[in-house]
């Protein structure tokens, strides 16, 4: 990264919410009416988290590698997750495909019955509409913005070698201890409260999209990778705690684990990205 | 429990003497019932059942009961789906009555004036009077006894049925329910040997039909009434709008999953006053069903999944062999997944590497 642009980051991130205006030049010309996302840049630093997918090791369930990654770059994400008025912009633009949502919602809550696919096609729709680069984050960037709220993985609590039902047991009755009851009606943006990073709503009742595919990695007696295999028909959600759910699911409820209580609802919020822009300005001034 | 019978007879007299005494005929006279001896059952919330001899001591008796109807809202999914219900004793399903062949049946039901309907309870044990729902209807404000004899074994179902109209909407309110008619010798086998249950779960298999709005959102009602002529709109269409185990969607999941050890031998009785069923144990097998529910039949051996018609109630004798959590579904997988149709049982104990094992687990497919 140059120099420059991180000067244009301190700038954004002494403002911790920077609101960008109630209009934005679309790629045609044309001023839309769409408003521009609120987002907060956040600041490089590192992150212990576990990463997401499954791990084994000597054919055993493993708890998932934890890893510490140091963000060198800001992150600018958007204080909300996507509402119902944004998604109803894009839906009449013919960028996105109507929710699958049929409740009465508020429109200023977050858009549920949204699919990886749907969020996608949003972030691409949002990306031409403002000339900037959206899309969504990655796992890893997901649980720094959310911070103290990152949940994270449901692991198993117990692991015998010759008694694999005693994980399947335990995580159900850990799941079950959580006592976490269905919260199924989405609330007005901001209902959830905001966390320390200064952005809002973060494991509510909406689970959130990531970029993040399901991999399974087998570790070597070592502890390093073996060898690993992505599914990226699958992508990570986060939320009050990880899921994994294929890409056309829009209901959270039916795309969940089989025990256990499943997502809410599921939504998406959308980071700026910074590679796109830095080049687009670079490239507006002929540096590229 | 010391049951009004046995203080009759007193502690000094053992189960063998007891079951020495002669089996009572059929045709005792009105002055024999008064000197049978009673007891009265308090009844229990499904899936669990009152304590019960699976053997019976002494000769037959009369089992009292006593069942209140309440109507009331019920929730029935997670999205907080309400189902204006109609219940026996609070719950969906009703109580599981267990008796003995030969006992005589006594039930005592109560329509508090909170109501606001008729109600009564047809018992498919009984004979005559319609299953006993003629003699039974009662409004709000009154109650009613009702004796019939156990004459045959296996499990029946219960519902009510007040007439015309007004019965299949009952029955979808929730007003059903089953009892148990063992022999008095107990449980028998294919081969006519003595088999035994360590423990009992009465499941109750509803199908709902609530309507919708326009946009597609579940209704609800102010009281029962008011959504009869929409409700029945739906039901006429034959496609339930929830398939579920006693009482809402996920009833038998999490906190309330039933509990069971390696070794256990477990009765699971599934009653469905309304519709045909599949179940099946995800992962394990029934020993002996009894699909169409009646003990004078062998039961049928190994079975993968049983046939419940609607309007019947049948039992699967199963021991878990294996530790873990089961799934027992209706094993049609839209019913049991979309609709609702899904309990869990979580069996304790240590796992067989003989019955399963995975002997290579998921790596990335070999090349050359």
């Amino acid at each position: 990264m140059s120099p420059f642009i991180l000067k244009v980051f301190s700038v954004a991130m002494a403002a911790a919410t920077v609101p960008m205006g109630l209009t934005a030049i679309g790629r045609n010309g044309h001023r839309e009416p769409h408003p521009a996302a609120m987002t907060v840049t956040l600041v490089p630093g590192p992150i212990t988290y576990p990463l997401p997918g499954e791990f084994l090791r000597n054919g055993r369930p493993q708890a998932n590698l934890r890893l510490r990654r140091q963000f060198h770059e800001p992150i600018e994400i958007m204080t909300y997750q996507v509402s119902v008025s944004d998604y109803a912009d894009c839906v009449s633009a013919g960028g996105c495909q109507p929710a699958q949502e049929t409740r009465a919602i508020p429109s200023n809550a977050p858009v549920t019955g949204v699919s990886y696919l749907d969020a996608n096609a949003y972030a691409q729709w949002y990306s031409e509409v403002t000339g900037d680069d959206w899309r969504l984050p990655s796992d890893e960037e997901w649980a720094f913005a959310a911070a103290e709220r990152f949940a994270g993985e449901f692991e198993g609590v117990e692991n015998d070698a010759s008694n694999p039902a005693r994980r399947w047991l335990t995580s159900y009755k850990a799941e079950v201890d959580l006592n976490r009851k269905p919260d199924p009606l989405p609330r007005s943006r901001g209902s959830f409260g905001v966390n320390s990073q200064g952005l809002a709503d973060f494991s509510g009742n909406v689970w959130e999209w990531t970029s993040t595919c399901y991999v399974r990695t087998t570790l070597a007696v070592d502890g390093s990778v073996a060898s690993s295999v992505d599914n990226c028909g699958v992508h990570v959600l986060e939320g009050l705690h990880r899921a994994y759910m294929s890409n056309f699911v829009s209901d959270g409820k039916s795309g969940g684990c089989a025990v256990g209580t499943p997502p809410d609802n599921l939504g998406f919020r959308l980071v700026r990205d910074h590679s796109g822009w830095a080049s687009r300005i670079l490239g507006g001034l002929g540096i590229v | 429990m010391i049951t009004r019978r046995e203080a009759l007879f007193g502690a000094a007299i053992g189960a063998a003497a007891v079951a020495a005494l002669p089996a009572f005929s059929a045709t005792v006279t009105k002055a024999d019932i008064r000197g049978l001896a009673r007891e009265k059952i308090k009844l229990v919330a499904p899936p669990f059942v009152h304590p019960h001899d699976q053997v019976a001591k002494g000769g037959p008796k009369i089992v009292e009961f006593t069942m209140t109807i309440e109507e009331k809202p019920m929730i029935i999914d997670a999205d907080g789906t309400k189902l204006n219900a109609m219940t026996y004793n609070g719950s969906i399903p009703g109580p599981l009555m267990v008796v003995h062949q030969d006992d005589y049946l006594e039930l005592t039901l109560i329509n508090p004036d909170t109501n606001s309907l008729a109600h009564n309870i047809d018992f498919h044990a009984s004979t005559g009077a319609l299953g006993g729902g003629a003699l039974t209807l009662i409004n709000p404000g009154e109650q009613v006894t009702l004796r019939f004899k156990a004459t045959r074994t296996g499990t029946f179902v219960y519902h009510c049925a007040p007439g015309g109209a007004m019965i299949p909407w009952h029955v979808v309110s929730g007003m059903s329910g089953a009892i148990m008619v063992l022999p008095r010798d107990g449980l028998r086998n294919d081969k006519g040997e003595p088999v035994k249950y360590d423990k009992i779960f009465y499941i109750g298999e509803n199908d709902f039909y609530i309507p919708r709005d326009d946009k597609g959102n579940f209704k609800s009602y102010e009281s029962a009434g008011d959504g009869y002529d929409d409700i029945v709109k739906v039901m006429r269409g034959l496609i339930p709008t929830h398939v579920v185990f006693n009482g809402k969607v996920g009833s038998l999941t999490g906190d309330n999953a039933m509990k069971a050890k390696v070794g256990e031998t477990v009765l699971i009785v599934h009653s469905q006053a309304n519709r045909d069923t599949r179940p099946h144990l995800i992962g394990g097998h029934g020993d002996y069903v009894w699909e169409q529910g009646k003990f004078a039949n062998p039961p049928a051996k190994d079975l993968e999944t049983w046939f419940i018609r609607g309007g019947s109630a049948g039992s699967a004798l199963y021991t878990f062999l294996q530790p873990g959590v089961y799934a027992y579904v209706n094993h049609n997988l839209i019913e049991a997944v979309e609709l609702g149709a899904t309990a869990h049982f979580m069996v304790e104990g240590e796992w067989d590497d003989d019955l399963m094992t995975q002997v290579e687990p998921p790596k990335p497919v070999a090349t050359n």
